[in-house]
């Protein structure tokens, strides 16, 4: 039955991770982008919250709790208020342990998922992303060919968040190119595994506090135990719509910072004798922005709950995920607007979120719900 | 919990009102949109007939017990939409207790629900209107200059109105009623104004107009002068004091309910475009491919999922609206929200609609021009798109009336 209720779980998941989001990861958020670094002690902190190992199974150490897609929609929304760019690297190790979780065979959550469910911060990440203007997750150029049981990978990545700490990599390739978002394949590469090599760090326009690297594969040859889910593989598709579903959450929440920062501002500032909220031009802006972003999070909703109950959700995380990459962009430009000249000057934080904004269109595959 | 599914019993009776829009509605589409001011009447005894479809276009209040589903407006909305995706004139024009129904809902006392409203259950086809538009004003509704003024055992009524839904079948050509909001104290402001229910064909009530329409034709749209028009003391919806929060309150509670509506009857018009060009495309072997690069979308790809997502976009608010409505929340942004957004989408997804199919698009052989004729009105009445996003403003930035006007 149709319903726009959290349940009490979930107000008190959103609440906490909300309150950490604007109290702590908010503070942090010029810093990161001005140095590109975070404080460990941030990311510490955030780990204690327990959002990648809290819906992991009990057997491996996990919270056992339910994984659930709407859920993780609530805490990407809540993180990508206080920075998108913090968020990204505090939710990154998901981005293996999800999979594994989900896919993996019953050796490779053993081997793998313990490492998530202890009391530090462990970095994983995943590999999906090319560096090419029409990159596409159903045309992947990566390659895996098979080698006797292993497998051998070729080819290059990008904006992979966190390779150069990170002891494993989740490596997506194709291991048969005909056949779309069914011939990829995800294997799980130890960094120090011969012809892989990882770039120095990247440099974008945003997003400046995430450390993302290139990532080469040259005739990296892994054994038959690194191809998640064995023989059976992954379900690349219902994957991508788990990634589509985080970026438009994250996207959201980023869309919501940036609309109470020019609301607050336009309640302040004045012009011809009035406050300019009270001007229509602007007024209506803040009520756009309003619009938008409540459109954004139902579309973001249903996509997961789709998820939840099962559903393949291929079109509907894409299509809300494009709506998102847009809206934010037109939403968080619009509150350079609302502030002028104030706005495009780095002591308000509304030009970083447009910087970051127009990451979300080119990124795919960096965060998981 | 969050949930986007629909029951099943609520499935199977939309599939009826589906079944009705297919096969009922859609063949007759073109020739009432043609012959602007001729009458359905084989339609209307069908619709009149159906009882339970009756109560569309009737929303109530959470704490009206009645047997229907348990979110009664989320599902008037929904069956809106399906109903809308066949024809929204026709749907417009179907008998009903209509806006007049939503305002006796909105603020007369039980009794008088049950007084007024009776007539839509039993006996011939009957319309209800609501009058509130007029002729100096459009969306400003507190401008209102009607007067109502007590005498003896009546109230007298003296005053102009248009645009009004459905008034000439209301006022004239059924036993129905035009719910008119009138003042009973010009120095009062909105406070003064106050709703009363005039029966059809009360003398003193005539219809001087019926508008000629760019689209929605089945549907009249009448002006109505009041002249020294008595109607009975007890007609006054709710009481008669003048109250600093009274009044007026009860023309927005009214739109809190039925702008959810008219975003779905929006939607259901998008929504009948959209689904026209999908087959389209599909025919001329035109594939939609998600899940790719957005990059290597053709312009045709990205129109139609552009229009496909601003749609969804403009459904879920609509839903969230209606399901506030229903489960006893304060709706009065989130019914705005919908409503502008459903409004200026619908809009823009016909206009794009017709333009992708270029001269076919264009042509009266196919539905497709009446619907973009038809989906402008949502974009205007219920409060125009630009008076909904005042509303939003003020209420996002904690601003009443003086403060952004």
């Amino acid at each position: 039955m149709i319903d726009f209720e959290l349940t009490e779980e979930q107000q008190m998941i959103r609440d906490s991770v909300g309150a950490f989001a604007s109290e702590q990861i908010r503070k942090a958020a010029r810093e990161a982008d001005e140095t590109g670094k975070i404080q460990a002690e941030l990311i510490a902190q955030a780990w204690q919250l327990g959002l990648t190992s809290g819906p992991l199974p009990e057997q491996y150490g996990g919270g056992g709790d339910t994984r659930s897609a709407i859920t993780g929609a609530l805490i990407a929304e809540e993180l990508g208020y206080g920075d998108i760019s913090i968020g990204f690297h505090i939710l990154a190790p998901r981005l293996v342990a999800f999979p594994v979780a989900e896919m993996g065979t019953d050796e490779q959550k053993a081997r793998m998922l313990k490492q998530f469910s202890g009391a530090n911060f462990v970095a994983a990440a995943a590999a999906i992303i090319e560096p090419k203007f029409d990159f596409d997750l159903t045309a992947i150029q990566t390659t895996a060919k098979r080698d006797g049981v292993g497998w051998i990978l070729n080819g290059v990545k990008c904006n992979v968040p966190l390779a150069a700490e990170s002891d494993t990599l989740l490596v997506y390739a194709a291991s048969d190119a005909s056949k779309g978002f069914a011939g990829v394949d995800a294997f799980l590469v130890p960094r120090d595994t011969a012809g892989l090599k990882i770039s120095e760090r990247e440099k974008n326009m945003g997003l400046k506090g995430l450390a993302t690297h290139g990532v080469t594969l040259e005739n990296c040859s892994v054994g038959a135990l690194a191809r998640l889910g064995g023989d059976k593989g992954i379900n690349f598709s219902r994957l991508m719509s788990e990634a589509r579903i985080a970026i438009a959450a994250f996207g959201v929440g980023l869309m919501r910072s940036a609309f109470d920062y020019a609301r607050d501002y336009a309640k302040e500032r004045k012009a011809f004798g009035v406050f300019i909220a009270q001007k229509q031009a602007i007024a209506f802006i803040l009520a756009d922005m309003a619009i938008e972003i409540d459109a954004a999070r139902l579309l973001v909703w249903e996509a997961a709950s789709r998820l939840d109950k099962g559903e393949d959700a291929l079109e509907e995380s894409y299509l809300a995920k494009n709506y998102v990459a847009a809206s934010a962009l037109k939403v968080t430009d619009n509150a350079v607007q609302c502030l002028g000249g104030h706005g495009y000057v780095r002591d308000h934080p509304v030009e970083m979120w447009l910087r970051n904004a127009r990451g979300l269109a080119a990124i795919d595959g960096i965060a998981t719900v | 919990m969050i949930d986007f599914e629909l029951e099943p019993q609520v499935l199977k009776r939309l599939q009826m009102y589906h079944m009705v829009a297919e096969n009922m509605m859609r063949p007759i589409s073109r020739e009432y949109d043609e012959k602007e001011h001729e009458k359905p009447w084989q339609f209307y005894e069908t619709m009149w007939q159906a009882q339970a479809l009756a109560d569309v276009g009737a929303p109530t209040k959470s704490d009206e017990k009645d047997s229907g589903p348990k979110l009664r407006n989320l599902y008037t909305v929904l069956s809106t939409e399906e109903l809308c995706w066949g024809d929204a004139g026709l749907f417009l024009s179907t008998p009903n207790s209509g806006l007049g129904g939503a305002a006796v809902m909105a603020a007369g006392t039980p009794q008088q629900k049950a007084r007024f409203l009776k007539r839509f259950s039993e006996g011939k086809p009957k319309w209800g209107a609501m009058a509130i538009t007029e002729p100096h004003f459009g969306s400003d509704s507190a401008a209102v200059k009607t007067t109502a003024v007590r005498d003896g055992d009546n109230w007298v009524i003296n005053g102009t109105k248009i645009f009004c839904t459905g008034g000439e079948m209301a006022a004239e050509k059924s036993e129905g009623f035009v719910v008119v909001w009138a003042t009973v104290d010009a120095t009062a402001g909105r406070a003064g104004i106050k709703p009363f229910v005039v029966d059809h064909n009360t003398p003193g009530m005539s219809v001087i107009r019926v508008e000629d329409k760019m689209g929605i034709r089945a549907s009249d749209t009448a002006a109505i002068v009041f002249d020294n028009c008595k109607i009975p003391l007890d007609h006054i919806l709710g009481s008669a004091e003048v109250k600093r929060e009274g009044g007026f309150k009860d023309v927005m509670a009214t739109f809190d309910a039925t702008r959810p509506i008219v975003a779905a009857m929006a939607i259901g018009v998008g929504r009948a475009a959209l689904d026209f060009v999908r087959d389209f495309l599909k025919e001329q072997k035109v594939e939609i491919r998600y899940g790719i690069s957005q990059r290597r979308l053709t312009a045709l790809e990205r129109d139609f999922m552009e229009m496909e997502v601003q749609l969804k976009a403009a459904r879920l608010l609509t839903w969230r609206a209606a399901w506030m409505l229903d489960t006893g929340k304060r709706n009065n942004l989130e019914a705005s929200m919908a409503k502008a957004k459903a409004g200026l989408v619908v809009t823009q997804i016909t206009q794009k609609a017709v333009e992708l199919l270029g001269p076919l698009g264009y042509s009266r052989q196919y539905l497709l021009e009446k619907w973009m004729r038809d989906a402008k009105i949502n974009d205007i009445f219920e409060g125009t798109q630009q008076i909904n996003m005042i509303i939003v403003a003020r209420r996002i930035l904690g601003y009443g009336s003086k403060e952004l006007n």
